[in-house]
């Protein structure tokens, strides 16, 4: 009976619930779904993103929001898991009058989305991640992936490496390998790697490593016996400081090993301290960046106030300035969409896709917004979905981040032939006729 | 008072033998089904078909067949995960390797794949028993997840591992829609709920019945146990193996192996137990409790917190979630450990005495 | 043959580690039957209140030392597993006397839902420490009889000898003291036990206590490690192959099953690994321990099956 009496209150509770979610609907706000995971494995990685994102938000509604549109935004914790994703992505598109751009910081996820952001006509940003091929525009019309793909971050470790080697010719024999994390996400460099080990001459060694990516003592085993010249770092939360702790313990030098932009934030070397110092990983165009303006301005229009998302330490760490960042492209797509469809007014998902295809952050744009020294200038184009190829390394010296390198350009040359031919087979499978230029403009 | 079956002879053996016995309860059926197909597509919105409505056919009909091997034929398995995983993937290969293959020839192929595979790893069972087994059936998870990652035939040679399907057509049907989706799903889940129900009422059932119940006593009245155990991994992994296939190909669209780890295993078992084992009603009630809390919980306790002024962040959301879903199945087993179908019949007795019970 | 070694050594030590874990669950099936995979959480759950009162108490009392801080850190863990175990036993077991195994079984990953759910809320999710000063840095040997040495991982070796000595403790403590006999006689037969006068449920609150200790220093061990996360609940599952390998109702069987497993999977993932792709270990721990299974269907030390009509 008392079961009967539950059952009742819960489904009265739950009638109640949907009308007071449909109650509170604003006009006039452009509404941001905010897709997150601060619990889980990879929690410790995600919730400094996600207050970034959300402080970048919170902090254009202090400026005064996009031309006097104000943001509104809503999160919704989905654990890194796929489904939950997905979930969170039905129930979040349609609400406070549409869902302007996902941002899921997933490689699974934006798999799962790529279709559904297409039928639902709502942009998917995949900064610094997602699939490489979804830079040519004309196959994928909804991604986003600004900033750079993985292809892009492989290829400039490799010639980064090339240049600490002294050129191209000096890779000839040398052994590398790739640590990775075995998902979609590890695996997407594959395939730019082993291009790269053919014109080069250098040996590629897969290690995977299975998820969450605690148990690598028989991965570090292989490296010492096959003892590779450098080891490439593809892992994401535990599983990079894991790595890291093998690595001091097998004896390998950390600063023969190099990770991507994922796995070289605060939260990986943090617990391994000194014990990470000299390891380097490519930098998604900015590190920890704690003396930028817009660092300051967050801290005090927000963390000044008390209203801040996080803890006021994280305030320019490496992933909180990804969230940032990630929260400026989409916020610049929206400004730029209404320079066409009208300024102060609120953007549909497809006119913020003509926005993000058509974005153009010079110097000057971004030292008005206050990335000044944290990024370079991004333009994107309709061929062009990513605006920028450009990265460079940074190293842990034992208790913070620092560049250590120049700036790096993926080359062009490698890159293009392959974005091309894998978009023109997904164009194949999925029956999309590729935009023409004509098309583009519109 | 309604509830009666006073008058309602059987007068031939065909009518005692009814899978619904009872008038009310047939017509009660009869109307639940129409309801699900005439008035659910026009009552409910979007969200809740692509969120809820469809996980919930699939995962029911993965339950279902979980139910088969674990409750009715008391082989309790860990690997179901990797059987919808097998089931997804043998169906991708059947539908892009084949030209013009229909599908729901796919489907079902990939459900004869997953079968075989069942039998497979159904041999431990005429060793191996109870948790033993369970444990061994997680080997069936971890290779078919290793698997599908690293062997890549099996993805068509992906780069990312990662598969994906579209343009879905059954019969000229085009699954576009969400609610063509879900029609498609719960005709089919209606389809194999009903040969699972008559499986089980059938000789074959009976035989997994007395295997589950003891099994050597079983096997000294005549039944065999290979038989009966194999068939029992075959058909549950079948059914497993369509419902991998619908996750994949309907709901997800793009999927890969860890849309199908250790914890939709874990997921389905739950759903076995709390819903009642041996019980193809139960199936339901699990799959719709187990998915239909977290997500519940999820929107319900900022909204609470709402009430009370407070606004909780959605980490602590969904920590508490974590601790009132563990909390409930600790209570639900306490309070009935034979799950909620036995809350049904429970109910269903009370109801025919209602309002005069003695 | 140096590298042979290694390996061999590297997979010894895992293994330690892992017989830990499963000590835990064997010692809680063999007094209740219960087939606790709340394990992992409950390994998660102490290293969590671990880390963060190591972290809390020198604000709260002013003791820099940090060995003073871990003691009493540890002392506190401690006492939280045993409410803890108290709880799980008065909330939960109490009322599900007699069910299935299955039944029990779902109850217990119940148990862990609840554990990962409060241990977050209270603890936090971040990535915490626990430096309990183990050392990081290898060390070489033999570098006179093979090229390149031996290298053994101090950490490792450590975390194997505190397994060991804690698995030697268990041991003699149920050997030889009068509760431990008491243990021993609830495993063999509860109607027996109880009919002599021994209490069940007290019993099972001892027991309990055990195993959260047993996750206590696991949870240290690991939490060292690897940092204090959320992943650290999936150990339990690099556990159970033991469980079944050695028998879920045998101690020795967890250490020996232990030694076996984590010297199999580090020899295959190693050597078999790379002609098939890599990352392997997992399953083939599984496999393996299914291959004993088929010939030994109660695992190695495992009572033998009767079966009765």
């Amino acid at each position: 009976m008392k079961l009967r009496k539950l059952a009742l209150t819960a489904s009265l509770a739950a009638i109640g619930l949907s009308s007071a979610l449909t109650a509170y609907a604003q006009a006039k706000e452009q509404f941001f779904p905010v897709l997150v995971y601060r619990t889980g494995a990879y929690g410790p990685n995600g919730t400094p993103w996600a207050n970034g994102y959300v402080d970048y938000l919170k902090l254009v509604n202090a400026r005064g929001g996009i031309n006097g549109v104000k943001l509104s935004f809503e999160e919704c914790e989905f654990g890194y898991a796929t489904d939950r994703g997905v979930e969170c992505y039905e129930r979040l598109k349609g609400k406070h009058g549409g869902g302007t751009v996902f941002q899921p910081l997933s490689t699974g996820v934006t798999f799962a989305l790529t279709e559904k952001a297409a039928v639902d006509k709502i942009p998917l940003i995949t900064a610094g991640y997602g699939r490489s091929e979804s830079q040519n525009g004309a196959v994928f019309t909804w991604n986003f992936p600004l900033l750079g793909t993985y292809w892009v971050g492989a290829d400039v470790l490799i010639q980064h490496i090339a240049k600490k080697e002294g050129g191209y010719d000096k890779l000839k024999g040398k052994k590398i390998a790739l640590v990775y994390h075995d998902s979609p996400y590890g695996k997407e460099p594959i395939a730019l790697l082993e291009e790269r080990a053919r014109m080069h001459g250098f040996n590629l060694q897969l290690l995977p490593v299975a998820h969450p990516g605690v148990e690598q003592k028989a991965t570090w085993l292989q490296i010492r016996q096959n003892r590779p010249d450098f080891v490439l770092l593809w892992g994401w939360g535990v599983m990079n400081s894991t790595s890291l702790k093998e690595a001091q313990a097998t004896g390998f030098p950390r600063d023969k090993m190099y990770g991507i932009w994922w796995a070289g934030a605060e939260p990986d070397v943090k617990d391994v301290g000194d014990g990470a110092k000299g390891y380097n990983a490519v930098a998604l165009q900015h590190g920890a960046e704690p003396n930028s303006a817009v660092v300051k301005e967050v801290l005090e229009k927000l963390h000044g106030k008390g209203q801040g998302t996080g803890p006021k330490e994280e305030v320019g760490s490496v992933l909180y300035m990804r969230g940032m960042i990630s929260a400026m492209l989409g916020v610049e797509g929206v400004a730029q969409a209404q320079t066409r469809y009208g300024k102060g007014k609120v953007m549909t998902g497809e006119q913020v896709r003509w926005g993000l295809e058509n974005l153009n952050l010079d110097q000057k744009k971004l030292d008005a917004i206050g990335f000044a020294g944290v990024m370079r200038p991004v333009q994107t184009s309709c061929l062009d979905h990513m605006g920028s190829s450009w990265a460079r390394i940074h190293t842990w010296n034992g208790s913070k981040w620092e560049f250590s390198s120049d700036w790096y350009q993926a080359d062009e040359k490698v890159i293009r032939p392959m974005v091309m031919l894998t978009s023109a087979k997904y164009a194949e499978e999925k029956k999309i006729t590729p935009r023409t230029p004509e098309q583009c403009k519109q | 008072m309604i509830y009666r079956e006073n008058g309602q002879f059987k007068t031939t053996y065909k009518t005692d033998q009814q899978i619904f016995p009872i008038l009310q309860d047939r017509w009660a059926v009869l109307v639940l089904i129409a309801f699900a197909f005439v008035g659910i597509p026009l009552l409910v919105d979007e969200y809740m078909f692509r969120a809820i409505l469809i996980p919930f056919l699939i995962l029911s009909l993965a339950a279902l067949g979980v139910n088969l091997l674990v409750g009715y034929c008391g082989q309790i398995t860990l690997g179901a995960g990797a059987f919808m995983a097998i089931g997804a993937y043998a169906a991708y290969n059947f539908a892009i390797r084949i030209d013009g293959m229909p599908l729901l020839g796919a489907l079902l192929l990939g459900g004869f794949t997953s079968a075989l595979v069942g039998i497979i790893f159904g041999v431990p069972s005429l060793r191996v028993r109870g948790l033993y087994l369970a444990i061994a059936t997680l080997a069936a998870q971890f290779f078919w997840d290793w698997a599908f990652l690293r062997i890549k035939w099996f993805t068509n040679y992906s780069t990312s591992g990662s598969v994906s399907v579209s343009n879905l057509e059954v019969f000229g049907w085009s699954l576009d829609g969400a609610v063509d989706k879900y029609l498609f799903c719960l005709i089919l889940l209606v389809v194999f709920a009903l040969l699972a129900k008559n499986m089980v009422r059938g000789a074959i059932g009976r035989q997994w019945m007395a295997i589950r119940d003891m099994d050597v006593a079983a096997e000294v009245i005549g039944i065999r146990p290979m038989y009966a155990k194999l068939s029992a991994f075959a058909v549950s992994s079948f059914i497993v193996g369509v419902a991998g296939a619908l996750w994949g190909f309907v709901h997800l669209g793009s999927w890969e192996p860890a849309a199908f780890s250790i914890d939709r295993s874990f997921q389905l078992l739950f759903m076995v137990i709390i819903g009642g084992l041996g019980s193809i009603m139960g199936s339901f009630f699990g799959a719709a409790f187990i998915i239909v809390l977290p997500i519940f919980l999820n929107q319900f306790l900022p909204w609470l917190g709402g009430l009370a002024g407070l606004s909780i962040s959605v980490a602590t959301v969904s920590h508490i979630e974590f601790m009132i879903f563990g909390a409930l199945i600790v209570f639900f087993l306490i309070v009935e450990p034979h799950g909620l179908a036995r809350l049904w019949s429970t109910g269903k007795e009370k109801l025919r005495l209602w309002p005069f019970p003695h | 043959m140096a590298f042979f070694l290694e390996t061999l050594i590297g997979g010894l030590m895992a293994g330690m580690l892992y017989s830990l874990v499963a000590l835990g669950f064997v010692l809680i099936f063999k007094a209740s039957g219960v087939f606790n995979f709340a394990q992992g959480a409950m390994v998660l759950f102490a290293a969590l209140a671990m880390a963060r009162f190591s972290e809390w108490i020198p604000g709260w009392l002013g003791v820099a030392n940090p060995i003073i801080a871990n003691i009493l850190a540890f002392i506190i863990a401690a006492l939280i597993m045993f409410v803890v175990a108290w709880l799980i036993e008065r909330l939960v077991l109490r009322h599900l006397v007699n069910q299935e195994g299955a039944t029990l079984l779902m109850a217990t990953l119940g148990i862990a839902y609840f554990l990962e759910g409060v241990g977050q809320t209270i603890f936090g999710s971040d990535i915490y420490k626990i430096d309990v000063g183990m050392p990081k840095d290898p060390v070489l040997m033999l570098e006179s009889v093979f090229e390149g040495g031996i290298l053994i991982n101090k950490e490792d070796f450590y975390a194997a000898l505190i397994a060991a000595a804690l698995v030697a403790a268990l041991a003699l403590f149920f050997q030889k003291t009068g509760t431990g006999r008491a243990l021993r006689a609830v495993a063999d037969d509860h109607q027996a036990a109880q009919s002599i006068g021994i209490p069940l449920n007290r019993i099972w609150v001892i027991v309990w206590c055990v195993a959260g200790i047993v996750a206590l220093v696991a949870g240290i061990i690991w939490g060292s490690k690897l940092g204090v996360q959320f992943s650290l609940a999936t150990v339990a599952l690099r556990a159970l192959p033991v469980v079944i390998l050695g028998g879920l109702t045998s101690v020795p069987g967890a250490i020996v099953g232990g030694l076996i497993i984590g010297v199999g999977e580090k020899l295959s993932e190693v050597y078999l690994g790379p002609l098939v792709g890599g990352g392997i270990e997992i399953w083939f721990a599984y496999m393996l321990a299914l291959v004993f299974l088929l010939f030994r269907p109660q695992g190695l030390f495992g009572e033998k099956i009767i079966d009765r009509v």
